[in-house]
């Protein structure tokens, strides 16, 4: 017998990521409530514990014991949580919290079902358990003070019994609200419920009659406990949904005040069968969404491209017999075809690139466990602000986008907000601020991460780069403020703790910047000192297709991604200096370096004296103008990548299909940016000036 | 002698499981249901052999939905298997009650819920005898 899971295991992996995401959601806004000391949404705690109930369960069937062994631990923690028996407190949360990052890792494992041991979990499963519960105080069971039916008790799982009992703890009034819902929109009509109900009553349960109902229309009993004054909760639900009416106490209890109830309740039985007369089966489904592996979606913009590839085809059709009158006809409609032809395949790309794009606000929700976690470690007071979190992007590159930004977050807190003393020494809030705003700008997505703390010192970058052996002493006296600045990014510099805590800057800014570039982006600095730091990442909105301008360079044709392209203006040779052994124009006012793109690449230097332009590319505060031969046109083209014997060439971000069998390579600008300005030749370069 | 079955569970790697270990080798056709509000849809509408639901569901949960089955006349031969979370905890006593036929604990196996789905079309055939 096959084993079914090996089919279904992405679904797994899938489902639990997505249960984890949701966990460390959920994890923030429950920190979030029990720091502010407000009243904890008891369905908060309920939906942390469904989700690590459901991934105990679907972690052991699918065999990821260690993930199974975790969940059972928190899931039992946690359901005496939901159920009163445990306090929310912070040893509690940072318990929770831990678990987060420790199922990530777990799911991460390469053999899940391996019997052995995996370093600390039972040590973790230890502390878990060592949480204590209190018992359940009983002074008479609450539920003895109203008449329920036995049919609506036996229908209570345990924990709508448990808030059934809270809420009449707390003194609220129990209410039977009945209404008949279209089964077709049943979702949408209890969510709008939900919404009505939201702040003056909490749903217990939604019990399912047969009274009244039929194959389209069914009839809910909802339990709901609030606080409204019966004649109120009439006016709010009464016309919108159906009857409600007070459920009776019994008097002779003196436990609570007595109260006017309203006619005695029916009990809340199931009545004749409604009519059934259709064999028809509904196969509707109203689960609205679908996880689509990303890798079907490259393949079908792969589709588009071909498409496109078709279009052009036609369109040189057209073209080639153009001005011949005997198929006139024909060929306007073919024209014509064709430009319907190309509308739709535009639409049928957006169509595929809007299913890639989510918001960034996943990222940032794991920045936020991030920020609380490292500002606890090195206890300093930290408010988190985020705007943007909306903001879309490729879901490939919020994949990628994790770790960097990880990184600036925690450097922000360790090594740029200073702690709550040495803030107020210098009139500044105890409490420090980390901002991460996220906007679209043109076909790019910047995310800032900005801190109000102590700003990085360029002198002391510039002297642990001289003292590192990284760059001469004459030359790190011509550097400006910003260049200082820019050597955090070298590597070698800001790998030493020591320095780490000199510079005002963390760690690891080489690698940072690294994976930013290789995604096609770009990363800069701002930094004041005694006021704070901002880094700005700029990304492509998407990698799965860009619109480029395709240039010859040597009478061979390249595409220059038009995200890093500001303008193109013509080549006047008269107009270059040479200024510190670079060239450069003067455009607007303003110094502009040139570099030629046949020299760069090793061509023989162009002989083509007129007709050549200047494309000006634009990244992040950094401009370079590239020399080249010939603008050809802008193309939406998809890259393919390099194969492996060409991956480590620099300058390329891959290759595309121009149609007519015409190859051209697509240019990596920010590596081009970096080679330029950067790079070790950049370096090289003032050093031989030295 | 494939049978119609319901799943009812939230979670869709479950229903993925269910649904994979009795399709195979057409043991039977499967229906998902994720909601509460779905199931009551599908039951509205259709009759099944096998009714599998888990009784931790937001809004409408696994016992409603048994409750709900008992008085349809519809599903007057659907055999009853509830999730819970533990086969002898207050929700399966409350499930029993309701006419719940057999319990699941999750993680459960494809063996077990096989045998277990055999075992309970056998049953229901030596009563229609």
């Amino acid at each position: 017998m096959s084993d079914p899971r090996d089919n279904v295991q992405q679904e797994f992996l899938a489902e639990a990521q997505e249960l984890v995401e949701a966990l460390s959601r959920d994890l923030l806004l429950l920190d979030e409530a029990h720091h502010r000391k407000d009243r904890i949404d008891p369905s908060l705690i309920n939906e942390i514990f469904r989700g690590v109930h459901t991934l105990k369960g679907i972690a052991g069937m699918f065999g990821y014991r260690h993930v199974g062994a975790v969940a059972h631990a928190l899931e039992d923690l946690l359901d005496d949580l939901r159920l009163g028996r445990t306090p929310v407190g912070p040893h509690l949360l940072d318990v929770l919290f831990d678990s987060v990052e420790r199922f990530q890792r777990l799911l991460a494992l390469e053999d899940p079902q391996s019997p052995e041991e995996e370093p600390g979990v039972q040590e973790y499963i230890a502390v878990i358990r060592s949480i204590g519960t209190e018992p359940e105080e009983e002074e008479g069971d609450p539920l003895d003070r109203y008449a329920i039916e036995p049919a609506v008790l036996s229908v209570l799982t345990e924990y709508e019994e448990h808030r059934l009992r809270a809420c009449i703890r707390e003194g609220l009034q129990l209410f039977r609200l009945r209404a008949a819902f279209d089964l077709a929109a049943i979702d949408d009509s209890i969510e709008t419920l939900r919404d009505v109900a939201s702040d003056d009553a909490e749903i217990i349960t939604y019990l399912p009659s047969m009274e009244g109902g039929n194959e389209d229309t069914i009839e809910l009993v909802v339990l709901l406990a609030s606080r409204v004054p019966e004649a109120e909760l009439k006016n709010h639900f009464e016309g919108r949904y159906g009857s409600i009416e007070a459920l009776a106490e019994r008097t002779h209890l003196p436990t609570l005040p007595p109260r006017l109830t309203s006619i005695p309740s029916r009990a809340v039985s199931m009545g004749p069968p409604g009519e059934d007369d259709s064999n028809q089966a509904s196969l509707r489904s109203v689960a609205n969404s679908v996880r689509v592996d990303i890798r079907k979606l490259d393949h079908l913009m792969n589709v588009v491209g071909e498409l496109a590839l078709v279009r052009s085809a036609i369109g040189r059709i057209v073209e080639r017999f153009k001005g011949e009158s005997m198929h006139r006809q024909s060929l306007m409609d073919l024209d014509r075809i064709g430009r319907g032809f190309e509308r739709q395949l535009a639409e049928l790309r957006s169509g595929i690139l809007d299913v890639r794009m989510v918001p960034l606000g996943q990222v940032f929700n794991k920045l936020a466990r991030i920020v609380r976690q490292t500002a606890r470690e090195h206890d300093k007071q930290v408010r988190l602000v985020v705007t943007g979190a909306s903001t879309e992007i490729d879901k490939l590159i919020v994949e990628e986008l994790t770790d960097p930004l990880m990184h600036l977050v925690r450097n922000a807190i360790d090594h740029g907000i200073e702690p709550a003393d040495a803030r107020t020494r210098v009139a500044k809030p105890p409490e420090g601020t980390l901002a991460l705003n996220a906007y679209q700008k043109g076909s790019n997505v910047v995310i800032e991460v900005e801190d109000d703390g102590g700003g990085m010192n360029a002198h002391q970058l510039r002297e642990s780069a001289v003292s590192r052996g990284l760059l001469s002493a004459d030359v790190s006296h011509e550097l400006t403020r910003q260049e200082m600045l820019n050597l955090v990014f070298l590597p070698g510099l800001s790998t030493t703790s020591e320095v780490t805590d000199l510079s005002g800057r963390g760690v690891g800014m080489d690698v940072v910047k690294t994976n930013i570039l290789r995604m096609g982006g770009m990363i800069s600095i701002a930094s004041e000192q005694g006021i704070g730091t901002k880094i700005t990442v700029t990304l492509p909105i998407t990698l799965a297709i860009i619109r480029a301008l395709i240039v010859t360079v040597a009478s061979r044709t390249f595409a220059l991604p038009i995200t890093a392209v500001r303008e193109a203006i013509p080549y006047v040779p008269a107009d270059v200096r040479t200024i510190q052994g670079r060239e450069v124009i003067t455009l607007r006012g303003e110094t502009l370096a040139i570099c030629d793109l046949a020299s760069l690449f090793g061509f023989r230097a162009s002989t083509q004296k007129e007709g050549r332009f200047i494309v000006v590319g634009s990244m992040g505060n950094r401009e370079l103008g590239f020399v080249v031969d010939g603008l050809i046109g802008q193309d939406d083209v998809i890259i393919k990548a390099l194969g492996k014997s060409l991956a480590s060439i620099r300058g390329f971000a891959g290759a595309t299909d121009l149609g007519d069998q015409r190859v051209a390579l697509v240019l990596d600008a920010p590596a081009l940016f970096t080679e330029y300005f950067d790079g070790p030749d950049a370096l090289r370069t003032l050093e031989t000036r030295a | 002698m494939a049978f119609h079955a319901l799943i009812v569970d939230d979670s869709s790697a479950v229903r993925a499981f269910v649904r994979a270990s009795l399709e195979d080798a057409d043991f039977a056709r499967v229906q998902e249901a994720e909601t509460g509000f779905e199931a009551l849809r599908l039951l509205a509408a259709n009759s099944f052999d096998v009714v599998i639901v888990d009784v931790n569901m937001p809004d409408i949960n696994g016992l409603e939905l048994l409750a709900f089955m008992k008085k349809s006349p519809r599903q007057q031969g659907a055999r009853k298997i509830l999730i819970s979370t533990q086969v002898d905890g207050p929700d399966a006593k409350q499930g029993t009650e309701l006419g719940a036929e057999a319990f699941l604990q999750k993680p459960f196996e494809v063996g077990e819920l096989r045998d277990l789905i055999r075992r309970l079309l056998a049953s229901a055939d030596e009563v229609s005898l």
